[in-house]
C-alpha cells in the first residue's frame, strides 16, 4: 500500500509543476508578453536554474501522465491524493520560480515597466496558498488511507 | 558574413561528401528491407525515409546554401541534422534489420564491433551527452563557428560529427536496437533532463551572445528557434522514452515494481 501512496502522490506532484510550467510559458510568455526570453540582467546561476527547471518540467509532465495511466491499469488510483499532489507540485513550483528565481537569481520579472509589488504578492500568496491546500490534502489522504 | 561563399564549386564537394553517405544508407536499408524473408513493418521505411530525407535537406540543396550566411537557416539544419533525423532513424532500428538480412557470420562481426570498447562508452548516456550537448557548445562559444565557414574540412568534420553525436545521443537513452549494456531508467532520466537543460541553457546564451560575425537579431532569432525547436524534439523523445517504461513495467514484468522516476 505504501507504494501506491508514494506512486500516487509522486505523479500528482510531477504533473503539478509541469501543468505550472507550461502554464507559464504560454500565458506569461507566449500570450502576454510579459515575461521575456531573455533578460539583460539574467545571471548565470538564474540561466541554469531556468534550463534545468524548464526541461524537468516537461519530462515531469509526460513521465506523470504514464505514470497517471499505469496506476490506472494497475487499478490503484487514488484520486484524492493525486490532487492533493497536483496542488503541492504546482504550488512548491510557483513559489520558487516567484521567490527564488525571481527575485534571488533575477531570472526575470512578472512584468516590465509596472509596480511590480502587486504582481508579486498576487502571485507568491496564489503559490503558497496552494501548497498549503496541497500538503493539508496530502496528509489527510495518508492517514484515511492507514484508518 | 563570409563574401567568399558565393564560391559555390567549392562547396558542392563538401555537400557531395556530406550526401553521399545517406544516400547510401537509403540504399542499404530499403534493399535489406524489401528483400528480408519476415516482413519488415511499413512505418519503420517511411521513418528512415524520412529521416535520410531530412539529414540530406540540411547537407545539401537551398538550406544548405543559404545557412552558410544565415544563422537562422543554419539552426533549423542543426535542429533537422542533429536532432529530429537522428530520432527518425533510431526509430527506424536499421540494427535491427542488419542482423536480420546479414548472414550468420557477418551478423557476428557486426555484434563484436558494437561490443567494442570505444563504442561502449560512446553510446554511455553521460558520454554520449558530453560529445551531443558539449559539442554544440564548443560550435557556437567558440571560434569554430565561423571558422567552419571559412574551411570547408572543417564544415565537413563538424556536420558529422552533429550527426553523430544527435545519433549516438538519441540511441543512448532510447533502446529501440539491440544494445550492449542498459541503464536504468531512472538514470537515464536524470541525465537527459540535464542534456536538455544544457541544450536550452545554450540556446539563451546564443541570444545574448551570438558567435562572431552573427548579427544581434539573427542570434536572437535562432535562439528562440533552437530552445522551442528543441522543445517539440525534446518531447517527443521524453514521450517515446517514457512509452518504454511504461511497457517495461506492465503487470506480469520485472520492472513492474520498479521505481519509475
Amino acid at each position: 500500500m505504501e507504494k501506491r501512496q508514494a506512486l500516487n502522490a509522486l505523479s500528482g506532484i510531477l504533473f503539478g509543476l509541469g501543468l505550472v510550467a507550461f502554464f507559464d510559458e504560454t500565458v506569461f510568455h507566449q500570450l502576454l508578453h510579459w515575461h521575456h526570453f531573455y533578460d539583460k540582467s539574467t545571471t548565470d546561476i538564474g540561466l541554469v536554474s531556468d534550463g534545468i527547471f524548464h526541461s524537468f518540467s516537461w519530462f515531469a509532465t509526460i513521465a506523470s501522465l504514464f505514470m497517471f495511466a499505469d496506476l490506472r491499469r494497475k487499478k490503484t488510483f487514488y484520486g484524492k491524493r493525486w490532487i492533493g499532489g497536483i496542488l503541492t507540485g504546482a504550488g512548491a513550483f510557483q513559489l520558487y520560480d516567484g521567490t527564488v528565481q525571481h527575485k534571488l537569481m533575477g531570472l526575470h520579472q512578472i512584468r516590465y515597466g509596472v509596480d511590480i509589488l502587486p504582481y508579486d504578492l498576487v502571485w507568491n500568496l496564489t503559490a503558497a496558498t496552494m501548497l498549503a491546500a496541497g500538503i493539508i490534502l496530502l496528509i489527510k489522504t495518508q492517514a484515511e488511507e492507514k484508518g | 558574413m563570409h563574401s567568399h561563399h558565393e564560391s559555390a564549386p567549392v562547396f558542392n564537394w563538401a555537400q557531395l561528401i556530406l550526401a553521399l553517405p545517406f544516400l547510401l544508407a537509403l540504399f542499404l536499408y530499403l534493399l535489406a528491407a524489401f528483400k528480408s524473408k519476415k516482413k519488415w513493418p511499413l512505418y519503420r521505411i517511411v521513418l528512415w525515409t524520412l529521416g535520410i530525407s531530412l539529414s540530406l535537406i540540411s547537407v545539401i540543396g537551398p538550406l544548405a546554401e543559404r545557412s552558410h550566411n544565415d544563422f537562422k537557416a543554419h539552426m533549423l539544419s542543426h535542429l533537422f541534422l542533429g536532432m529530429l533525423a537522428p530520432f527518425l532513424l533510431a526509430l527506424a532500428a536499421p540494427l535491427t534489420l542488419a542482423f536480420r538480412s546479414l548472414s550468420v557470420q557477418k551478423g557476428r562481426k557486426l555484434s563484436k564491433l558494437l561490443k567494442s570498447k570505444p563504442l561502449k562508452i560512446a553510446v554511455h548516456p553521460l558520454a554520449a551527452s558530453i560529445l551531443n550537448i558539449g559539442g554544440l557548445w564548443v560550435l557556437y562559444s567558440t571560434g569554430l563557428y565561423g571558422l567552419m565557414h571559412e574551411q570547408n574540412w572543417i564544415y565537413v568534420l563538424v556536420h558529422v560529427h552533429i550527426f553523430l553525436a544527435g545519433y549516438l545521443f538519441t540511441i543512448a537513452f532510447l533502446y529501440l536496437d539491440p544494445v550492449s549494456k542498459r541503464y536504468s531508467f531512472k538514470f537515464r532520466a536524470a541525465v537527459l533532463i540535464l542534456a536538455f537543460a544544457g541544450h536550452g541553457i545554450l540556446s539563451k546564451f546564443i541570444y545574448a551572445h551570438p558567435p562572431a560575425g552573427v548579427p544581434d537579431k539573427q542570434a536572437e532569432t535562432a535562439g528562440m528557434l533552437m530552445y522551442y525547436g528543441g522543445d517539440v524534439i525534446d518531447i517527443l523523445i521524453i514521450f517515446v522514452f517514457c512509452f518504454q517504461w511504461y511497457h517495461a513495467s506492465r503487470p506480469g514484468t520485472s520492472l513492474s515494481h520498479a521505481n519509475p522516476s
